[in-house]
């Protein structure tokens, strides 16, 4: 769904409070219709850059450009284009769920369908429930709801399933997926990696105000080239000078029969240790390949930030 | 899904003009019925708006009316029929100035108030909004203890000086709100913004002939109460309600007061209102 077009164009953003500088100069460019996921670790400057975005703060330095117009000047007909979930807000106090989406609605110029927002987000059956006592998660989908009543082209989602049991988590990442068939570009921040794969055309990972890769969620960093693990336990009677010169290569450990592999080409190994195993009529019933995770990545990232 | 999806926002369609003063009234309209529907829901509100000021007038109504009188300019009235203007200044205050600075302290430390600066609605009709509700309820409020003193006590209930009354109460509910929306922007706890407001205005509901009738207080603390705007509320609401009031009931110098402690409220919160939390 990603276009040529730009929704949204940072350059040299800086953020100080104080003696404290929160982003230390980022760059980062948003296509309309994708979905861009900003990561890193809670204090990285993630929910700042967004504030920023989002028109709440003013930059100490540096060019933002978000739907053509600059975030800190824009007026009521940029925000009728934007749907914005915080982090942390509570529902309005006494009204229902649909009187809360009917609330938002009316705010806006051209609003989407009371009706059909509260289906899209999963509460079409609590309609007539007080906000404030529905469960974390159910509220979490009406943030979600407010944000999306008034038809936004551009929706910022700041950790929008802390908190949420695994199922809930799915529930709300299929929501948002299905925004993108919608054609709604969406900035998503999150600590999950596992969200960020599921979700997100393309990451940016953050570590102490700077941006420290970018890339698809299985590029980043170089991921696709990284080097696969291989663990087998060796079939009884066997030890590791019986393996092929293959496989011996690129032998990392092996502790009780346990053998752990690193294998940069995965086949170039796996194919000599196959025949091997065939040959000896051995089962290799444990047999494990694992390719770095985003998660892997992005604690090797993250944690080069930290040292920096 | 996609069968009860929203349409598909047309990225480059130019946004209906958001603006316009006929635009900044639907708004404030539209807010205020929610806010209106959200406060006859809270039971607190209620209690505290509605409840309270109905109990306070059975008391001091019992305590010290029986057949006693108090002195008013122009005579002398029946204490029960004294205490039926204060406690609807009483009721004006809170209405407008204790439920609001709890409301609004609530709605801007919870994020709510944060949420709806990411919407094109304006702060004019937010804080509008939210007044008119104040205005409505505290009309509401009085309606409710004239209709008691008049079944209750034989109180009566004043025809010619009616338009007094109202301009009265939704000039002090105005000017209240302004005041409310000053404290508000001070007070960073939404749990101390209760306490707060009774302890501001306690001590002057005492002082202002609202609990206590003038005549009987000594003349430094009359001169005390007289910088505050809850005497002129109380005064205006005697002067339009007395039955020994000439003409048509209208306290211009009480008035006049009011609308300059409403100035400076609306000084002091116009500078200082956040959307943002706070205490963080």
């Amino acid at each position: 769904m990603a276009t040529d077009e730009t929704v949204i164009e940072v350059s040299g953003l800086h953020m100080r409070y104080g003696a404290h500088e929160a982003v230390r100069g980022i760059d980062l460019q948003v296509r309309r219709g994708e979905v861009f996921a900003f990561l890193g670790p809670n204090g990285a400057g993630k929910t700042t850059t967004v504030e920023i975005l989002e028109g709440y703060r003013r930059r100490s330095a540096g060019q933002v450009t978000v739907l053509g117009t600059d975030p800190q000047e824009a007026g009521a007909a940029w925000r009728a284009r934007i749907g914005v979930v915080l982090q942390e807000s509570e529902p309005e106090r006494d009204l229902t769920v649909i009187e809360c989406l009917r609330l938002y609605a009316g705010y806006y110029p051209h609003p989407a369908d009371v009706e059909a927002t509260m289906a899209l987000v999963g509460l079409a059956d609590r309609a007539d429930a007080i906000a404030s006592r529905l469960s974390g998660g159910q509220r979490r989908r009406l943030d979600v709801g407010l944000a999306l009543v008034g038809n936004p082209e551009l929706l910022f989602l700041d950790e929008p399933t802390t908190g949420f049991d695994p199922s809930a988590r799915r529930a709300a990442w299929d929501m948002i997926a299905g925004l993108r068939s919608l054609g709604v570009t969406v900035f998503l921040t999150t600590h999950y990696m596992d969200e960020a794969e599921h979700l997100a055309d393309r990451v940016a990972v953050l570590a102490e105000g700077r941006i420290v890769a970018e890339g698809t969620p299985a590029t980043i960093a170089g991921r696709e080239h990284a080097a696969a693990e291989i663990h087998f336990t060796l079939p009884a009677g066997s030890g590791v000078g019986d393996l092929p010169e293959a496989v011996r290569t690129a032998l990392v450990g092996e502790e009780q029969g346990r053998v752990s592999l690193r294998a940069p080409a995965t086949l170039a190994v796996l194919g000599p240790l196959v025949r091997w195993a065939e040959e000896r009529g051995a089962d290799l019933a444990d047999l494990e390949v694992r390719r770095p995770s985003l998660e892997d990545i992005y604690l090797a990232l993250t944690a080069e930030g930290a040292g920096a | 899904m996609t069968a009860v999806a929203p349409q598909a926002p047309a990225p480059h369609t130019p946004a209906r003009p958001v603006g316009g003063l006929s635009l900044a009234l639907r708004l404030t309209l539209h807010q205020s019925a929610y806010d209106l529907r959200a406060f006859f829901r809270n039971r607190q509100a209620r209690f505290f708006t509605i409840g309270l000021p109905v109990i306070f007038l059975f008391i001091f109504a019992s305590v010290f009316g029986g057949n006693n009188t108090v002195a008013v300019p122009g005579g002398r009235i029946a204490s029960k029929t004294y205490y039926v203007p204060g406690i609807i200044a009483l009721g004006v205050i809170a209405a407008s100035f204790v439920n609001l600075v709890i409301s609004v302290t609530v709605q801007r430390e919870t994020g709510v108030l944060k949420r709806r600066r990411a919407t094109p609605v304006s702060a004019g009709a937010v804080i509008a909004g939210r007044a008119l509700t104040a205005m409505v309820t505290a009309l509401l409020i009085a309606a409710v203890l004239l209709g008691l003193g008049w079944a209750v006590y034989r109180a009566h209930i004043p025809s010619r000086t009616a338009p007094a009354l109202v301009v009265d109460i939704l000039v002090g509910s105005a000017v209240f709100c302004c005041l409310g929306y000053a404290l508000a922007s001070v007070v960073a706890n939404d749990e101390a913004a209760q306490p707060i407001t009774q302890a501001v205005m306690l001590p002057l509901y005492f002082i202002s002939g609202v609990f206590v009738p003038s005549s009987i207080l000594p003349h430094w603390l009359i001169d005390v109460s007289k910088f505050f705007p809850v005497r002129h509320l109380a005064s205006a609401l005697l002067e339009a309600y007395n039955p020994h009031t000439h003409g048509a009931g209208f306290a211009g110098g009480d008035l006049l007061v009011l609308g300059v402690w409403g100035v400076a409220g609306l000084i002091v919160a116009l500078r200082r209102f956040s959307w943002l939390p706070i205490r963080r």
